[in-house]
């Protein structure tokens, strides 16, 4: 296999890879947030706005993490820089 | 596949280029600041007033509650570079049900100049705040070993504000850029709505850290005497 097609399917590979777990661990972290959170809602309906605001932070500090693997895969796929290398190399 | 609405080019002259973010961002800018002093021409103070005006009330007194519930005492300190950052991210999101408008916080760009805004900000406020002293004691604030995890951090905060906001934007421009291939009836429109909602609570979310790092930068500490004190 020369160094294209090696370029091209660990590009791909990874970019689905990347993806995939990527997005496992925040959305079971979230998950476990929001059940939390509804729990503790119950318990104290009055400090809600307070516990809804914290939930909306917290989630997304959570969600960032799922963020950085899409911009990683999208950067493997569109903006590629040692596939624009190589192509430019031909 | 158009990766932001930088690559939409419109005018070029030399080495500057008018592309697609400005002047979607100076189309924003426009709309917001005719739209304020159109309805800010004759204020009320009477019972009485235009619903135009109750708009902007709601909308400036709902920013004034979220920036004090954060834990700012004097939130009209804040109001002016919090609620302009809200609202401009806020528009920007809810403009995308306008046909053949791209939110310009979908390219990099915009969201590291905002995150970089920030990132100005919150030493401003500290030192406005606290004086120069006060806020540089802050970063030696438990020990002196901590001194670079708290440099790190102020740095890697910034750059998950950008990351963050572009992620979300970018993602929800492709996925109903790529819908409209595929399956270009009811779909997009699903989606385009679940992109409102994002793009609305991530505005929410970068306005509310933008807060936390603020207050973070200006809480008064108490001095280790007064606490040990107080039962």
């Amino acid at each position: 296999m020369d160094s294209i097609t090696i370029i091209a399917v660990a590009s791909i590979v990874i970019a689905g890879i990347t993806t995939g777990f990527g997005t496992m661990g925040p959305a079971l972290a979230e998950g476990r947030a929001v059940a939390t959170a509804l729990t503790s809602l119950a318990q104290q309906p009055d400090a809600s706005s307070t516990i809804t605001r914290t939930l909306f932070v917290g989630l997304a500090m959570i969600e960032s993490t799922a963020i950085y693997c899409f911009v990683v895969s999208m950067i493997l796929i569109f903006a590629n820089p040692f596939w624009n290398h190589i192509i430019a190399g031909k | 596949m158009r990766l932001s609405p930088d690559q939409l080019i419109f005018l070029r002259y030399g080495l500057l280029k008018l592309n697609a973010t400005i002047v979607f961002t100076w189309g924003l800018m426009f709309v917001l600041v005719v739209g304020s002093i159109l309805i800010t021409r004759k204020l009320s103070t009477e019972l009485k007033r235009s619903r135009w005006q109750n708009l902007l009330e709601m909308v400036v007194t709902g920013i004034e509650k979220q920036i004090e519930g954060v834990g700012l005492p004097h939130p009209e300190k804040y109001l002016g570079f919090l609620g302009t950052l809200f609202l401009f991210l806020a528009t920007a999101s809810v403009c995308t049900i306008i046909p053949g408008y791209e939110p310009p916080t979908g390219s990099l760009s915009t969201t590291v100049a905002l995150a970089l805004c920030v990132f100005i900000a919150v030493p401003f406020f500290g030192i406005a705040d606290q004086g120069i002293g006060g806020y540089l004691k802050s970063y030696v604030e438990p020990t002196v070993i901590m001194l670079p995890f708290n440099i790190i951090s102020e740095i890697s905060r910034t750059l998950a504000l950008a990351v963050r906001l572009f992620g979300n934007m970018m993602s929800g421009a492709m996925i109903i850029a790529i819908l409209l291939t595929i399956t270009p009836f009811v779909f997009p429109i699903v989606m385009t709505a679940l992109g409102l909602l994002t793009g609305t609570v991530q505005a929410y979310i970068f306005s509310i850290l933008a807060a936390v790092y603020i207050a973070a930068a200006t809480r008064v500490r108490m001095p280790k005497a007064e606490a040990a004190a107080a039962p």
